[in-house]
């Protein structure tokens, strides 16, 4: 039987302890979550809003799952590496990346957006389930490394590979748990269950939950209520603090809903209730969380205003920024393609560059 | 069988090419099936995890989707991976991987990151094998952009070559002819490797120019042996390098020599030898005195063995192009 995702707080904001998550609430700076989590979706919902203005050509939204990802991003080291899907916008948030960068991709303007190596967050991946080999790969290096169960924190390193449920069903993803398992290596493997893989919902795809299926693999599985951000970082926490140590491999799943459509291009309309929607929105992490702080007494009016204010300007940022992303030089792809141009490549950028200059 | 000193099969420069590589740079790392204990099923790895341990010499589970994925994560973190395929029709389980990830990263990430992998794969047939074992896939790896791909056809050139393509920044698949794994030749190694995007002309010559690569290649020298015979002086170019294709010195014989026949044992359509006549017809068209003709694979799956003498472009299908050239 699917076990209940585990959490710490109830919807009306109760802290209730729990022996599976370890986590000491008076630690957490709950109301610096609070501000990640609405600053993520600040970022979700001026992006919509410029997809609809024409300004972006797709957006895929994480409506619902941003206490998935701030409270895995939270997790993190700085010398932890992330390999995020398509979504991870709050996880990209929480490392630093520069929002406006996260538009480039699907404005058009570039197939990345950000150097990779910066903020220890990689590019986003389209193909489904390709990453978490990636992430195997980059576990490799870190054991090769040493920087693995050493003991010191400044050291010890894992790797955090973002997934949906959608990518479960890819070989590659199996291949990357078997690869995980067999070597023990430092990756935790962090499903984001949304329920939907675009039109196709999670039973389409597995008789078990996500958590279960780790075991099949030979490593732990942890299912967490995907829309308590506390229960999230308790999990990843814990998962990755185990994956540093050299205990190898978790795979968590957060149980949550995506509340919009797949990307700004899909039409949920024809797939699914608003009433399942509806149910989900009423478990808004957000307000959750919210909910949680006043409770415990410690929201601080003052706070939430600074935070108001704070995300006008993101939305200034990123409605300034999206417009002034600057279009790639006509000769960006061949520059770009190899470290070591061929010729033929490069006499192709020159017909092509006459031909440009010609046009203007 | 005796071996001369400095005389080696191809199977075995390679495996000192991936040594000497080894040696120079500990960031080189073998991944592969069976490639461990077993030595790989070619042998081209053995003794190589008994001299540098299994941190270096991995022993992959059976997905060659997860080779190729891990050793891009690897290069991520600074290795220098080189996967072996154990033959040339399991490569398509990693395609996904080698297309739509490996080929395009270093374009992503706006020529930030680079990913030195090798992808060494045994291709060809000619040596009596099964299903899936005697292909060549050439053709779509050379038509994705962000990947060189290269194939020897010497013992010199494997053992110069492997570590050129691992000292490269750029994703290599490095194709090993199979049928040609036991072929002997001198191997200088204290040779400095040349660059890999050059052909060669391993014969000279006036009246026609032959290009072809890999185990077609000591073909190639046969065809020429037996044109001298009749007073044909036949010019045979060894590609080496199927992407990049070195354009100049195959113009260059053209040019001289008037007539061109390329030959290989990929299927027809779509194969690199449209390729090379499309350039030279561009480039060369006012010294061309014959259209160029194409020996090749046919557009069938790869036959069941017992036909594939006939099938694989040999010494008297080129010698039939060449002398069809010599109507015009």
């Amino acid at each position: 039987m699917t076990a209940e995702p585990l959490s710490l707080l109830s919807q009306q904001g109760t802290y209730q302890p729990h022996e599976s998550l370890a986590l000491d609430p008076d630690s957490v700076d709950s109301q610096r979550l609070l501000r990640d989590m609405i600053m993520t979706r600040r970022v979700d919902t001026e992006a919509i809003a410029l997809q609809r203005q024409g300004e972006l050509g797709l957006w895929p939204s994480l409506l619902g799952q941003e206490a998935a990802q701030v409270g895995a991003a939270w997790a993190l080291h700085p010398q932890d590496i992330v390999f995020p899907t398509y979504r991870e916008h709050g996880v990209a948030w929480c490392r630093g990346v520069d929002p406006v960068n996260l538009l480039g991709l699907f404005r058009g303007t570039t197939m990345g957006g950000w150097d990779p190596t910066e903020n220890n967050f990689n590019l986003y991946t389209l193909v489904i389930g390709a990453q978490t080999l990636h992430a195997v790969g980059y576990a490799m290096g870190i054991v090769r490394d040493g920087d693995v169960g050493t003991g010191d924190p400044e050291r010890d390193r894992a790797v955090l590979v973002f997934l949906g449920d959608g990518a479960l069903s890819e070989g590659e993803t199996n291949e990357a748990f078997v690869w995980a398992a067999a070597q023990n290596l430092p990756v935790v493997f962090f499903c984001q269950n949304n329920q939907w893989a675009i039109s196709a919902p999670y039973s389409v795809q597995s008789r078990v939950s996500v958590a279960q299926r780790a075991q099949g693999f030979g490593f732990e599985g942890v299912r967490v209520d995907g829309n308590d951000v506390l229960a999230c970082l308790a999990a990843t926490r814990e998962a990755m603090a185990s994956a540093r140590s050299g205990n190898g491999p978790t795979l968590i799943e957060a149980f949550t809903y995506r509340r919009n459509p797949h990307t700004t291009s899909d039409d949920d309309g024809r797939y699914r209730s608003g009433a399942e929607n509806d149910a989900w929105a009423a478990l808004d992490p957000i307000e959750r969380l919210k909910n949680y702080l006043k409770t415990s007494g410690t929201l601080d009016q003052a706070f939430l205003d600074g935070v108001a204010q704070e995300e006008e300007e993101l939305a200034e940022k990123l409605r300034a920024g999206c417009r002034e992303l600057p279009n790639p030089a006509p000769d960006q792809p061949f520059r770009n393609t190899y470290a070591d141009m061929p010729k033929e490549l490069e006499s192709q950028m020159n017909e092509h560059l006459v031909f440009v200059e010609a046009g203007e | 069988m005796t071996t001369l000193p400095g005389t080696m099969p191809i199977a075995h420069a390679l495996n000192a090419g991936l040594r000497a590589a080894m040696e120079t740079d500990d960031k080189v790392m073998l991944i592969g099936e069976d490639i461990g204990q077993l030595g790989g099923v070619f042998r081209v790895t053995d003794g190589l995890q008994k001299g540098f341990g299994d941190l270096r010499v991995v022993d992959a589970p059976l997905g060659e989707a997860g080779i190729v994925g891990s050793a891009i994560g690897l290069a991520m973190a600074g290795y220098r991976p080189v996967c072996e395929i154990q033959f040339d029709g399991f490569v398509f389980p990693a395609m996904n991987q080698i297309t739509t990830q490996l080929a395009k990263y270093r374009h992503r990430s706006d020529g930030r990151v680079s990913l030195p992998v090798v992808i060494r794969i045994p291709v060809g047939g000619g040596i009596g094998a099964i299903e899936h074992h005697s292909e060549s896939p050439e053709a779509y790896f050379t038509h994705t952009a962000g990947l060189k791909v290269v194939m020897p056809s010497t013992p010199q050139e494997a053992y110069d070559m492997i570590r050129e393509a691992i000292r490269s920044d750029d994703p290599t698949i490095f194709l090993e002819p199979k049928r040609s794994y036991w072929l002997k030749g001198q191997v200088n190694r204290a040779s400095t490797p040349g660059p890999l995007d050059k052909a060669a002309v391993v014969r000279p010559g006036e009246d026609l120019t032959l290009v072809t690569y890999g185990a077609l290649v000591p073909v190639a020298l046969k065809v020429a042996d037996v044109c001298a015979e009749e007073g044909r002086n036949i010019e045979v170019i060894d590609l080496r390098s199927l992407s990049p294709i070195d354009d100049a010195t195959i113009i260059q014989s053209v040019e001289r020599t008037g007539r061109l026949v390329v030959a290989h044992e990929a299927s027809r359509t779509g194969g690199l030898g449209g390729e090379i006549a499309s350039r030279v017809q561009d480039a060369a068209f006012h010294s061309l005195e014959a259209p160029v003709l194409r020996v090749t694979g046919y557009d069938t799956p790869y036959p069941a063995s017992r036909l594939e003498e006939e099938w694989l472009p040999g010494l008297d299908r080129i010698l039939d192009a060449v002398d069809r050239s010599f109507t015009y």
